[in-house]
């Protein structure tokens, strides 16, 4: 993907933009109700993906595991770990080893 | 693919949803298209992301992740000056559990533990009870970068925009510490904010800093970010500021202040978030037995805005080059620009100077001597001296990387 860049020379006005905000004085906060997205994406049909969807969208949505580089098996099973030892992540030893698998197989290096 | 199209459609319709009933804010930008996405250009991918404009007080961002968000600043947003707009500032949460309603006249912040006077004050108490303090400062994640990290290592896959400028406007935490009253021995100060676990034994989110940096005069309680209160999604009410530190520390919707005599043992402060004990915080990958410590501070980083790679550039002829920089926890003391892959450097001219833990913009003019393939580098130092380094930094978390970047041009 090529794009040109201009000569210096047509884009004279250097874009150094003075401070804007500076605090219109702020006397009082309003209340917010707002509403925000949430996701009922589900993982990648598969073998083990019911223990994913199971164990790991409760927490966090599923683009947290598909956005994820492809990784090590031995790192996959320190994530899970952490998932479980640090996050209190409620997870059998059997779907553990379930999600592990899933986790190396569709983002595994060799 | 199939369930990201998915997403995003949804996303689209809760945007349409969610526009109807605010038509009270102006000026939100026109809704992305649904297939619209990001290229990160990240090795080994995945390099595309959503764009998303769903999220309540925010313009076009980077969907790394919908829930508990993650929403990263678009770099073009750079581009267009030092402060990040408050509808473009990137949100990062670790848990989903947070509260979407908040009402400010029930509204509490708790200053308690190791103190004369338990205290619960009020927006009104904040905004109105205490000498106002304003600063400019960069609110960096300590993983900003990570999914440029090679080899690649897991956690929120960030490109650069997990960084965003701000001028912020709050109270000393000092003052407030101050009217409840340290006792003696007091070791550690420990935030918290309004989100919870999900899973109810998992550790909440808090982080502690120790008393005489808590008690320094610069940490703010912040209630304002670019003269208007702070977005939900950035912590709405008050958050902690915490100028020239990684913003782990920099708790959202803060509404616990435990002053410890103890040193504070929770997970997030003494497990998670943490680097080897070595210069840069890098080590060899595969390499293990280092000790860990926790992140603190930020270091010096500058960024081309105006160029990226694969771009064309005019041979013998001069070019503009312009970007930003900050110092980490320090300013900004020179930002130098290499056309020949860092074997000579050229000073750039600095911009107005808005503060020490800000963004400073950058610019300087170029020219290439010859057709074909040159790669920029830009590098900034601060007022403490400190360079940025031109080796990879990497370690097993993908955090505090802030080595030179590159950008590879074709003159033509």
């Amino acid at each position: 993907m090529l794009r040109t860049l201009l000569p210096a020379s047509t884009i004279l006005c250097a874009i150094l933009l003075p401070l804007t905000g500076h605090a219109a004085r702020l006397d009082e906060l309003k209340s917010l109700n707002l509403e925000l997205p949430s996701s009922d994406m589900t993982f990648p049909d598969g073998a083990g993906a019911d223990a994913m969807n199971g164990n790991c969208l409760a927490c966090h949505s599923a683009d947290h595991m598909l956005n994820q580089p492809t990784l090590p098996r031995k790192v996959w099973e320190e994530v899970v770990d952490k998932m479980i030892n640090a996050y209190k992540a409620p997870i059998t030893p059997q779907d553990a080893a379930t999600v592990v698998d899933y986790l190396a197989r569709t983002k595994g290096t060799m | 693919m199939q369930n990201r199209d998915v997403l995003v459609r949804r996303m689209t319709r809760r945007l349409l949803l969610g526009a109807a009933g605010m038509g009270g804010l102006a000026l939100l930008p026109a809704p992305a298209r649904a297939e619209e996405t990001v290229d990160l250009r990240v090795p080994g991918g995945p390099s595309t992301r959503p764009i998303t404009t769903a999220y309540a007080q925010k313009g076009r961002m980077i969907l790394q992740r919908t829930s508990p968000p993650w929403l990263e600043t678009p770099f073009e947003v750079f581009d267009k000056g030092v402060f990040t707009p408050n509808h473009q500032h990137y949100v990062s949460w670790h848990w989903a559990n947070f509260p979407s309603e908040i009402d400010v006249d029930k509204f509490r912040l708790t200053v308690r533990g190791h103190v004369n006077q338990t205290l619960s004050l009020s927006t009104k108490d904040i905004l109105h009870g205490l000498p106002r303090v304003e600063l400019a400062a960069v609110s960096q994640c300590a993983g900003n970068s990570r999914t440029y990290m090679q080899p690649r290592v897991p956690g929120a896959q960030w490109a650069n925009g997990s960084m965003s400028n701000a001028f912020w406007t709050g109270v000393r935490l000092k003052d407030v510490l101050d009217r409840a009253g340290v006792k003696p021995g007091a070791l550690q100060v420990r935030f918290g904010g309004l989100d919870e676990p999900v899973v109810s034994d998992a550790p909440k989110f808090m982080k502690s800093l120790a008393i005489d940096h808590a008690r320094d005069g610069e940490v703010m309680i912040a209630f304002g970010m670019n003269g208007e209160q702070l977005q939900l999604l950035n912590g709405f009410p008050l958050k902690l500021i915490v100028p020239g530190w990684c913003a782990v520390y920099w708790v959202k919707m803060l509404n616990d202040i435990e002053v410890l005599d103890q040193p504070d043992t929770n997970y997030w402060t003494v497990t998670g978030y943490r680097v080897p004990d070595t210069p840069h915080n890098t080590v060899n990958p595969g390499r293990t037995g280092f000790k860990l410590v926790p992140v603190t501070r930020n270091f010096p980083r500058s960024f081309i805005t105006n160029i990226r790679s694969g771009d064309a550039v005019p041979v013998g002829t001069p070019a503009q080059a312009r970007g930003i920089a900050f110092g980490g926890n320090c300013g900004v003391a020179r930002v130098d620009l290499s056309i020949d892959s860092g074997k000579s450097w050229q000073p750039t001219q600095l911009g107005r100077d808005e503060g020490e833990y800000g963004f400073r913009q950058w610019q300087t003019q170029f020219t290439l001597p010859s057709r074909g393939e040159h790669t920029l580098m830009i590098r900034c130092t601060n007022t403490n001296g400190e360079a940025q380094p031109d080796f990879p930094v990497w370690n097993p978390a993908g955090y505090m990387r802030n080595t030179i970047e590159s950008s590879h041009v074709v003159a033509a």
